[in-house]
């Protein structure tokens, strides 16, 4: 690997952009004088993934943490803004040169039984990708890969679950054929989307081992997508948390969970439920929900919901993602916490 | 939070209200449900007993297919063919449901029992005002309730949720998840319930929406004395508000006992490796305990105690004999037998 390999990012997103055009009746799109109404379920999004690191995306439904995943993997074309994949923008590709930039990066969605084709025998469901991303490989030699992958997730022995059905397998264990599914090529990303969320915590804990210890045996980068942020701190070196299409804090996980800069950062940690009967919330709830993406508040987006939000500031002008406290890599979107109004005295402007 | 008067202690008063906080409200005893299938029948709740109290939130919980959610059916007398409740008592409010006919059954559920599931549009009627929903469930169990004096009762309980009363108005689908699930909550208190058993109740929740949700349970409780069986795979949300914890690992119950004690002391191997592998933002430890195999089929139970061929501290009286549930401390039981012996006696 040259040097330059190494130093370029494998993930390397710039002003990622996606808006979604909303379906309008036909009456309402002649009173609106063919105005468009968007949802903007991905604005102006920066981030990179160095090769070997795990950054985790989380986020309430609706923050465009998925939307984020899928603009990655290049399976929806950005509004604006661009993807590069090991410093390949992913919007110059055609479509021969994107097919061959897929075998580099794979997915694994939540529910694994909507992932598996229930017709298919776990065998054929592994060894389809290796079909199209390595066609020369001979019959026996994809034979011995698949065997080789399903050992590698725990399905053991692999002869045996070669020929089952996916109904006839555990949940937990259907997820681990979806994770060998999505080594079979060897990639070197994989965008895990709420890969956990349907499993029982005492198959969770098992799962997130594995991903993690098929990270160092397979050399992987992961882009992990969550909305729990208690099974992060497990598998994540560093964490963006996404709110109504944008990302309000990033930085290295133990950054941002012991030194939340961002109010909505705080608010979404201090509801994480602890299961410790004598554990108390340190930090009080935020009003309401999620706002509609389709017109998203002015100035910074959490500002009806915020406790600290400064009328006049807040409500105004929009924060940018500036370094917080000094660490490196830390960033937050909050005008009080950091930049031009950090004079602000967030308790004695704290609004109720 | 502006203070509105009680809408439920303007009711007359349930028959129930007699019992005192703490006091025995649902006393379960040797609960069997079993569900014929092709492959056997399968034995999904196995002789539980327990003793649901006056104003207290108890947590239930368990994996998938541990028999919690049959276990809220059957206490509603709600499971359907190819289940049924094959042994046990229900003494509600000192009333034994098993005896109770189907119309009695009805007037229980929603006039005492109240139900809120995991996902409230299937629960309500997409078509149906908010308004609707509430006024007929009131006019329905009280007949002589005016339509003015119902809109009235339904729009000070909508405010005491939290929800806008201009709202009323309008239909289930224009409401968020979190909203839906208080408008169950509305359902089940306009009729003066005082026992509400939440299946699930936030699992479709994102996590500020539940911890506002259970918040609300809370504050629920308090102000009505409500009786609350939380029944959730969630073990976060049972420590956040449970008085006490009951475990279920297929089909049985496994442990018991206030939340302090079976979070801090407990007792079971299961709800050990259960506890233990939930994760936990709040600690600073990276390693997740890791249990080994899966829960067994119901059809066949292994035998002597179900939990033997995956418990770390298996013996070989666990492989033949079946443990009985015994106390271990003053307020928490288990069924294990490590606790066999120097068991606790009162």
């Amino acid at each position: 690997m040259s040097e330059q390999e190494r130093n370029t990012p494998l993930v390397e997103v710039g002003g990622l952009t996606k808006w979604f055009p909303v379906q309008k009746g036909f009456i309402a799109s002649l009173l609106s004088h063919g105005q468009i109404d968007n949802v903007r379920a991905v604005d102006d999004v920066n981030f990179t993934i160095q090769r070997g690191e795990v950054l985790g995306l989380a986020g309430e439904s609706g923050s465009g943490k998925s939307t984020v995943g899928r603009l990655v993997l290049g399976l929806l074309e950005p509004t604006k803004g661009s993807v590069k994949i090991d410093g390949i923008d992913l919007n110059g590709l055609g479509r021969e040169e994107l097919r061959r930039m897929r075998k580099r990066m794979q997915v694994i969605f939540q529910d694994p039984l909507a992932s598996l084709n229930p017709r298919m025998t776990i065998g054929e469901a592994i060894s389809h990708p290796a079909q199209i991303h390595l066609p020369d490989l001979s019959s026996s030699e994809r034979m011995d890969l698949v065997l080789e992958t399903l050992e590698a997730v725990g399905m053991s022995p692999a002869r045996f679950f070669y020929d089952k059905y996916p109904h006839q397998i555990s949940g937990g264990q259907r997820q681990r054929i979806v994770i060998a599914r999505a080594l079979i090529t060897r990639p070197e990303l994989i965008v895990a989307d709420e890969p956990i969320a349907m499993a029982d915590v005492s198959v969770q804990s098992l799962l997130l081992e594995l991903m993690v210890s098929l990270k160092e045996k397979f050399d992987l980068t992961y882009l992990f997508i969550t909305h729990d942020l208690a099974t992060t701190k497990y598998i994540c070196d560093r964490i963006a948390i996404m709110y109504l299409g944008e990302i309000v804090e990033i930085g290295p996980l133990n950054e941002v969970f012991k030194n939340p800069q961002h109010p909505y950062t705080r608010a979404l940690l201090a509801a994480v439920p602890v299961p410790d009967p004598r554990h108390r919330r340190k930090e009080p709830l935020p009003r309401g929900e999620i706002p509609n993406p389709i017109n998203p508040p002015s100035g910074c987006r959490f500002h009806p919901r915020c406790p600290i939000a400064v009328e006049g500031i807040c409500d105004v002008d929009q924060p940018r993602l500036k370094s917080a406290e000094d660490v490196e890599g830390h960033l937050a979107s909050c005008h009080l916490r950091t930049g031009a109004h950090k004079d602000l005295d967030p308790t004695r402007t704290g609004q109720h | 939070m502006a203070s509105i008067e009680n809408p439920v202690a303007e009711l007359p008063p349930p028959s129930a209200s007699d019992l005192a906080h703490g006091e025995v409200l649902y006393s379960i005893r040797d609960l069997t449900v079993d569900y014929a299938t092709r492959a056997g029948t399968v034995g999904a709740v196995d002789r539980v007993s327990l003793d649901i109290r006056k104003g207290e939130i108890i947590g239930l919980v368990g994996e998938s297919g541990c028999g919690k959610s049959t276990l809220g059916k059957a206490l509603m007398r709600m499971i359907t063919p190819p289940g049924h409740i094959s042994g046990g008592e229900l003494l509600f409010a000192g009333e034994d449901l098993m005896l109770a006919s189907d119309r009695r059954m009805r007037q229980l559920r929603g006039a005492r029992i109240g139900m809120v599931f995991q996902d409230p549009m299937t629960s309500l009627n997409p078509l149906a005002r908010i308004i609707d929903h509430l006024t007929e469930t009131i006019q329905t169990h009280e007949s002589t309730v005016s339509d003015a004096a119902a809109r009235d009762r339904a729009e000070q309980l909508v405010a005491r949720l939290g929800i806008r009363i201009e709202r009323i108005d309008d239909y289930p689908h224009q409401f968020s998840g979190g909203m839906r699930q208080r408008i169950m909550i509305a359902l089940a208190l306009a009729l003066r319930a005082d026992f509400v058993i939440a299946d699930e109740p936030t699992t479709a929740l994102d996590v500020i929406v539940e911890a506002q949700f259970l918040d609300l349970l809370l504050e629920l409780r308090d102000e009505f004395d409500l009786t609350i069986l939380l029944i959730t795979h969630n073990i976060g949300a049972v420590a956040e508000i449970s008085d006490r914890v009951a475990v279920m690992y297929a089909g049985k119950l496994v442990e018991l006992g206030p939340a302090n004690a079976v979070f801090g002391e407990t007792k079971h191997p299961y709800s050990q490796g259960l506890l233990q592998s939930v994760p936990n933002i709040d600690v600073d430890d990276v390693d997740l305990y890791q249990m080994a195999g899966s829960p067994p089929s119901l059809v066949h139970p292994p035998p002597g105690c179900r939990f033997h061929p995956r418990c770390p501290a298996a013996m070989d009286i666990c492989r033949t004999e079946e443990p009985a549930f015994l106390k271990v401390a003053p307020e928490q039981a288990t069924a294990c037998w490590l606790y066999s012996k120097g068991r606790y006696d009162e």
